[in-house]
């Protein structure tokens, strides 16, 4: 019992530290990404490579003006970022990392909480952010922002249906809301030579997610709510100093959480096919299993960054016109489909 | 331990509901609402009603008073812009608060005949264990408001179709 308390309050400790070191290093990795795109350079001067980079920021941050506007509400305003740090924080304690190890005989799960409800507690979570940017936006008592906060919700809205409808479709293959046995469930092969996981068998599912999961952490091309054209700087447009770094972080870490949450659901988390025939230690195999498991992370992360320095931002009536009248119906079909094959399968 | 915190919740709710009805601004007031769903959604916990605590966040803290506060936000309602309301309006209001106050009495009075089962499920509240039960005993009912929750969405799409279709 002690053993496991120990190693649980350690592993929070752990996934907070990568959640905040990632989050630093993918700004890094955006500024690195976008000049590659645009053949620059990207930062280069502090220290090699840059890399110094994310801390030089964290450090102009924190010594800038901590300005707050006169006409605001205080205490909302500094509320707001306060919310989107937790919630973003919060999101990644039902994510299995990687399989069971052995500490001093004893089997433990690393995962920070098996919840029951496991993938709905990230959707819940998830929405639950954008309340920091709404109140961010409406207490600076700044027209932009609060265009950048209206927006923020109606998108969060929008796109919150098609998410929970293409996930139904993989709740209904796996028969859990568990993250673990959503993981599980796709060891294995598809077809004889494909790896078993739900992408294979849910390609418009995991298009569907992948394109709400853009919209949901306001990454582009669904940036609206920080539209730097129309709205100066969005629902942050008020903020300086470590709480607008705060916002500003949210969102990377965000991206981390969603991109853990899109290699747990459709691309089989810490599962590779073979590993766990090579490997028959459980320690190793949970050390290779991580490691496999952060490089679908990295892929994704990646790939939000190559949208964004790819594809330009939507239209605000494009963004709704996808939303509900695209997306949504392709969601519901997605739903019926799965259901047949489902029910189909047992009569074959 | 529980004890302690279901107090301690149930004040917060408490707390918070007159705070909603008392706040000046209506953004205070939905932002002390979307407390008192927090603080009921720990009372789910404190059940261990995992699914009750996520569909209370999601559906009430999340999704409903997101819109409550979107309406709010843009209405930009305040002190000066608030209407006079008439006589007729506030009768009204007493009249629905009293009969809600007399529904309240009425259910405190039955509070003693409750027979509460000695020793209860601990799991029923499981993602699991509810969805067997809403699948056997309450299934007409269920089906039913899935289908009206259907119709719903597909309403709204449908409301957004109508209008100007040459926009792309």
């Amino acid at each position: 019992m002690e053993v496991e308390l120990i190693f649980k309050i350690s592993l929070v400790i752990v996934m907070f530290a990568i959640s905040l070191g990632i989050a630093a290093y993918a700004t890094y990795g955006e500024r690195k990404f976008a000049a590659w795109f645009q053949d620059r350079m990207g930062p280069s001067n502090a220290g090699p490579w840059g890399l110094l980079q994310p801390l030089a920021d964290g450090g102009k941050m924190f010594f800038k003006e901590d300005f707050i506007p006169a006409a605001s509400e205080k205490f909302l305003f500094i509320l707001a970022p306060c919310i989107a740090m937790l919630t973003a924080l919060m999101t990644s304690a039902v994510i299995p990392w990687t399989t069971d190890v052995v500490v001093m005989g004893q089997i433990l799960s690393v995962q920070v909480a098996d919840l029951d409800i496991g993938i709905l507690y990230v959707l819940g979570f998830v929405s639950i952010g954008v309340y920091g940017i709404m109140i961010g936006g409406w207490s600076s008592n700044n027209k932009y922002s609060l265009m950048g906060a209206v927006r923020a919700s109606s998108q969060m809205i929008s796109y919150e249906l098609a998410m929970g409808l293409s996930l139904l479709a993989i709740i209904i293959m796996t028969g859990s809301l568990g993250l673990r046995e959503i993981v599980d469930g796709q060891t294995g092969s598809f077809l004889g030579f494909l790896p078993n996981w739900n992408v294979f068998k849910q390609p418009l599912g995991f298009l569907l997610f992948l394109i709400c999961a853009f919209a949901e952490t306001n990454r582009a091309p669904f940036d609206l709510p920080e539209c730097e054209t129309e709205l100066v700087g969005g629902y942050h447009t008020e903020y300086s100093s470590m709480k607008l770094g705060f916002f500003l972080f949210a969102e990377y870490i965000n991206m981390f959480i969603s991109s853990a949450v899109i290699a747990t659901v459709y691309f089989g988390g810490y599962h590779f096919p073979y590993l766990n025939r090579m490997i028959s230690d459980p320690n190793m195999l949970a050390a290779a299993g991580f490691a496999v498991f952060f490089a679908k992370i990295f892929f994704f992360i990646f790939l939000y960054m190559w949208v964004r320095w790819t594809l330009p931002r939507f239209r605000y009536d494009q963004l709704m016109h996808l939303g509900w009248k695209t997306l949504i119906p392709i969601a519901v079909l997605n739903l019926l489909l799965t259901g047949a094959v489902m029910i189909l399968k047992d009569y074959i | 331990m529980s004890e302690i915190l279901t107090y301690i919740l149930g004040g917060i709710s408490i707390a918070t509901a007159l705070l909603v009805v008392f706040s000046k601004n209506p953004v205070h007031s939905v932002l002390y609402l979307i407390l008192t769903f927090f603080s009921i959604a720990g009372q789910y916990i404190l059940l261990n009603a995992q699914f009750l605590f996520i569909v209370q966040v999601i559906v009430y803290s999340g999704a409903i008073m997101v819109l409550f506060l979107f309406v709010l936000m843009l209405l930009n309602l305040n002190k000066d812009t608030e209407p006079q309301k008439e006589n007729m309006f506030k009768l009204m209001g007493v009249v629905a608060g009293g009969l809600l106050l007399v529904s309240i009495v009425g259910m405190l009075k039955g509070i003693g005949h409750i027979n509460l089962p000695e020793n209860p499920d601990s799991q029923i509240g499981m993602v699991k264990n509810l969805g067997l039960v809403l699948f056997s005993d309450y299934v007409v009912p269920f089906e039913l408001s899935s289908i009206l929750f259907l119709s719903g969405m597909v309403g709204a799409v449908l409301i957004g179709k109508k209008e100007s279709t040459d926009i792309n």
